[in-house]
């Protein structure tokens, strides 16, 4: 369980995270959505240490994230950032390779190769698994960094953004492979989404952040709810049950 | 062609460049020419080397290919050490004729200018590599022109000995000071051995390389400490040659189309040999010692650079 208490961030003067407190359940898919600038990246950010947290505490299966070792918390919990721009010359598989590590260190071992390839295998690269990353589309690139994390075999995937710039194929394609990651390998998956429809349709539990507080957390289905949405956004938006789904209508 | 053989043509090019530079023309007294052509190789090889392997190392550090650690001032502080030399001394004292106490006072100041930069930057919240670059950028143009305004202060005739120093040359190179040189870099990569697993992952980038257990601050400030050592080493010994790295890192990533810094720091280091074993040979045979082999270096590299800058201008 990802555990946040109290937890207070600024950039400057300004204050990007006050006083949030959320736990994280294992073995579900977690959503954060708000507004741009509501502190959605930086929490992500600061769970997965990439940022230091000013004020609180940030327990990930009781242990502090900011006192255990590095390469320790790389084995529990991966992050993949939404810009990737990679200048390397490096194929697919040599990057899926890299998610392995934490573990060989840069020398990988058979077991690791085997790892690699269901990585592969699962987000269905096989065929482009040769080919190097500047010859790839956008939804291809974002499919291979994802196999990067799952080659990480962490208990707790972090992913900021993972559908910016994808089409509606490649959108479902990627949040369908989330899911079966947390039903078929019991991950716990946390997210940073602007469309409300897929974090309504896909996950578990929402976060809702506004200014860097939290407006309401909970099911996706009490929190997609048209006050907590007006307050969100500052917009009215129709909210329809379809097939036990919620889907807002907002155009 | 793949990247190894292309590593093993490099050192073999390398190889006989060296024999060509040595046994070339080699004629009168041997005894003579010969230790001297010997110990110039060296200098050639150690200087190239430790050039290349630190660009490599800082590009990486960075994540940016048209940077060079002479951002980071250093080249500048050996100018300013020596005009002051020259300036408090004058230019025929002890501490400028005596090449030992000259090399041994350049490499402290620029060692230990790197360390408290670092030390001071790299303490507290805001660690950020940019910074640290534009601290730099801006201490070596203050060394810079700081060194200037002493310059037009001396005496001419010291002026010409001190604009001596701003271009590298391995025609008079000190013979202790390649065997301090060599253990001083041999050293260096006895530390830097820990550290090397890390860098394919630092080549990902910051957030990556965090996300994978590297433990990213601590190994960027001892990769620095080692960028700092090296070209620190380079510069007292045949003086400011940075630029060179610019050009041959980025050929050597043009040549190899790899990620993998082995083949990417053995490459850069063979052609970086090549390019300083090929201009002190024109150096000797066609100018006739006529100009510095750094003059040679900066007008090709200055001329590659401008290719990059216009390719990727291109490519937006």
């Amino acid at each position: 369980m990802v555990n946040l208490k109290n937890v207070f961030k600024s950039f400057g003067e300004k204050p990007v995270i006050e006083d949030v407190s959320l736990k994280i359940e294992k073995g579900t898919i977690t959503s954060f959505i708000g507004p741009n600038g509501a502190g959605k990246s930086t929490l992500i950010s600061m769970i997965s240490r990439l940022i230091a947290k000013d004020e609180g505490d940030i327990t990930i299966d009781g242990k502090d994230i900011f006192k255990t070792k590095s390469n320790e918390l790389a084995k529990k919990i991966s992050i993949l950032k939404q810009s990737n721009n990679i200048n390397l010359k490096l194929t697919v598989r040599e990057l899926v390779s890299f998610g392995r590590f934490p573990y060989s260190q840069g020398k990988l071992t058979k077991e690791d190769w085997e790892k690699v390839d269901e990585a592969i295998a699962y987000l269905e690269l096989e065929e482009i698994q040769d080919k190097y990353l500047d010859q790839l589309s956008g939804g291809q690139r974002q499919r291979a960094h994802i196999a990067m994390t799952v080659a990480q075999d962490t208990e707790y995937i972090l992913l900021d953004e993972p559908l910016n710039n994808l089409d509606m194929r490649h959108a479902n394609q990627i949040m369908k492979t989330l899911r079966r990651l947390v039903d078929e390998k019991g991950k716990t998956v946390v997210i940073v989404i602007h469309d409300i429809n897929f974090a309504s349709c896909y996950s578990d539990q929402i976060v809702a952040l506004k200014d860097g507080k939290i407006v309401k957390q909970g099911r996706a289905c009490d929190v997609i709810d048209k006050c907590v949405l007006r307050e969100l956004y500052d917009m009215d938006i129709d909210i329809k049950e379809i097939d036990n789904k919620r889907i807002c209508f907002y155009y | 062609m793949g990247y190894k053989s292309k590593t093993i043509i490099l050192a073999i090019v390398s190889l006989l460049l060296a024999l060509l530079y040595i046994f070339y023309d080699l004629t009168g007294n041997i005894d003579y020419i010969l230790p001297r052509r010997l110990i110039r190789v060296v200098a050639i090889i150690l200087t190239g080397g430790a050039i290349a392997f630190a660009t490599v190392i800082f590009m990486t550090i960075t994540n940016n290919r048209i940077l060079t650690p002479s951002v980071l001032g250093l080249d500048s502080l050996y100018m300013l050490v020596q005009t002051v030399i020259i300036f408090l001394f004058g230019a025929n004292s002890i501490v400028m004729m005596n090449s030992s106490l000259n090399y041994a006072i350049s490499i402290s100041v620029m060692i230990l200018f790197s360390l408290v930069l670092y030390r001071f930057l790299f303490q507290g919240e805001g660690q950020n590599i940019y910074f640290l670059l534009l601290i730099g950028m801006i201490l070596g143009t203050f060394f810079g022109s700081f060194t200037e305004f002493m310059q037009v202060l001396i005496d001419p005739n010291e002026f010409g000995m001190a604009q001596d120093r701003m271009f590298a040359s391995i025609n008079n190179v000190n013979r202790e000071l390649v065997y301090i040189s060599i253990v001083i870099i041999v050293l260096v990569l006895l530390y830097f051995i820990r550290y090397y697993k890390y860098l394919d992952v630092i080549g990902l980038g910051r957030d990556n390389a965090i996300n994978l257990g590297v433990p990213f601050y601590p190994v960027v400030k001892r990769l620095l400490v080692i960028v700092a050592i090296l070209i620190s080493v380079a510069t007292a010994l045949i003086g400011p040659i940075t630029f060179l790295g610019l050009l041959v890192v980025n050929v050597a990533y043009e040549m190899m189309q790899t990620y993998r810094h082995l083949y990417i720091i053995l490459g850069s280091v063979f052609i970086s040999i090549i390019a300083l074993l090929g201009g002190q040979f024109l150096v000797e045979k066609v100018f006739a010692f006529s100009t510095p082999v750094s003059v040679i270096i900066n007008f090709i590299g200055g001329i590659y650079f401008i290719y990059l800058l216009l390719k990727e201008n291109k490519s937006w």
